[in-house]
């Protein structure tokens, strides 16, 4: 009876933290974490579609790059690209803002914290997303390609209508893992201090001393996040190979 | 003056390295360990251990470990028998072992769902012709499902050592001066971050690579029966690159 009466008590003051404001600012917290996973995404998807093309020219140059580029932000710790991208985009600002004397020498420009975390997370999302377009491409049925090319199509009319469709159908399931990541890596973003779900719950548990409650939510909110995309994607999976299966 | 400092600060930031490598081993050593449990419970056919197991890769690998590492050193510490415990107290109030513990509750996960896979992967053609030579569960387990499965298994665990490596530097979160933590000191006593994560980002780049080419080296020496025999690597020219 005791352990109820416990778990009563924890419960109310759970309820009486949330219902002070810390509910609302953990809804936002989730608002904050969802807008850095998308634009995050979105800066992935450009870098990571042109940096899988790299892999393919024909250059050795630029087959370099993309090589490099997937090594580095794959091989490298997220925490320190996402510090690299903050203090060194300071570093810089700081440093061009000192020598054009728009501010004095002794001022620091700050890198916005939501655009250096986009930046960083979005460049360490285009290195997967650069491996699973590769790889989805490599899954483009050769003959296809080759018959484009004997129809006379253009390199553009070829990427427009034969690799393209192919290749957002077959990226499906490696985007939604990607996805996953990306929700996760969005989480070391706090340490920039941009207001998402992990920074929302750091400072309530700081200043409420009830560590142990809102981490736990912070984790539930995240399993949330991540286990509701995945009937997203299977969705989007189905509708893009919809033209692939039987219908019943 | 360049050059001192990146060569200091490489210096600086090497010397932490055994740090980063202490966390990085055991919390594989430890992982594996949960991971090898977890996978048993998942084969043995027990639904209520399915369950669990499944509820717990849900949970570890749906949230950020970061989420893991603060619910572990910092919010465990709010249960009375936690602090109570000369054990388990002892574990928790160091934030080194907290990363240890976190580390590898976390790569347990992602590792049981690797050797699971192998497992099922394991030609079920091979485990026949042992039953049919009479093995006894146990030597089939040992010669046979095991081998295979393990060199299955190795390219998927390979990339999740390499993640173990870049999580390491979360343990800079909780003040240990590792790798990470070491570089962060510098950057702050300098303001040259470009500089000093630089020069972190190549040590870190460098133990990744040597990781990598470590477990391709294995990889290389347990499959001789995948490659071609020497005489018919010439015949076998690489198609020309249409596009």
């Amino acid at each position: 009876m005791e352990f109820l009466s416990d778990l009563k008590d924890q419960v109310s003051t759970a309820y009486e933290l949330l219902a002070a404001g810390w509910g609302v600012q953990l809804l936002w917290g989730i608002a904050w974490t969802l807008a850095v996973t998308v634009v995050s995404m979105l800066i992935g998807a450009i870098l990571g579609s042109l940096v899988a093309a790299a892999k393919f020219s024909h250059r050795g140059g630029l087959r370099f790059i993309g090589e490099s580029y997937t090594t580095v932000f794959r091989g490298e710790p997220e925490l320190l690209i996402i510090y690299l991208f903050y203090y060194g985009g300071t570093q810089v600002l700081t440093g061009v803002a000192r020598s054009t004397g728009s501010i004095s020498s002794t001022d620091i420009l700050n890198m916005p914290s939501f655009l250096g975390g986009v930046l960083a997370v979005g460049i360490i999302s285009g290195a997967y997303q650069a491996e699973v377009f590769r790889g989805s491409f490599l899954a483009i049925h050769r003959g296809e390609l080759e018959a484009a090319r004997a129809y006379g199509m253009s390199a553009w009319l070829r990427f427009r209508l034969v690799v393209m469709p192919q290749v957002l159908r077959l990226a499906v399931p490696g985007l939604g893992n990607v996805w996953q990541l990306t929700i996760k890596d969005s989480a070391l973003i706090s340490v920039t201090g941009v207001a998402e779900l992990m920074l929302t719950a750091n400072k309530a548990a700081r200043s409420t001393h009830h560590s142990l409650l809102f981490y736990t939510l912070a984790g539930i909110l995240y399993l949330v996040m991540t286990s509701i995309s995945t009937p997203i994607f299977d969705k989007a999976e189905r509708y893009t190979s919809r033209s692939f299966t039987r219908p019943k | 003056m360049g050059f001192d400092f990146y060569l200091s600060t490489m210096w600086n930031v090497l010397k932490a390295l055994p740090l980063t490598l202490e966390i990085w081993f055991f919390g594989i050593a430890f992982g594996l360990i949960i991971a090898t449990g977890l996978t048993w419970l998942r084969a043995s056919g027990y639904k209520l251990g399915e369950y669990f197991t499944r509820a717990y890769v849900f949970v570890f690998r749906g949230s950020p470990l970061l989420v893991q590492l603060y619910l572990i050193y910092f919010g465990l510490s709010q249960f009375d028998f936690v602090r109570h415990s000369p054990i388990l107290w002892a574990i928790l109030r160091d934030p080194m072992y907290c990363t240890i513990v976190a580390m590898a509750l976390n790569t347990a996960a992602y590792e049981s769902e690797i050797f699971r896979g192998a497992l099922r992967a394991v030609p079920v053609g091979q485990i026949e012709a042992a039953k049919a030579f009479g093995m006894p569960a146990f030597t089939r387990f040992r010669l046979v499902t095991l081998p295979i499965a393990l060199r299955l298994a190795l390219p998927a665990y390979s990339t999740e050592i390499i993640l173990m490596t870049k999580a390491t530097a979360l343990a800079s979160v909780v003040t240990i001066m590792e790798m990470m933590g070491t570089a962060q000191k510098i950057q702050h006593d300098t303001f040259r971050p470009i500089e000093v994560l630089t020069c972190a980002g190549v040590i870190y780049l460098l133990l990744n690579l040597s990781i990598a080419r470590l477990f391709a080296w294995v990889e290389h020496r347990l499959s001789p029966h995948l490659r071609p025999p020497p005489e018919q690597r010439q015949l076998i020219k690489p198609v020309p690159e249409v596009l």
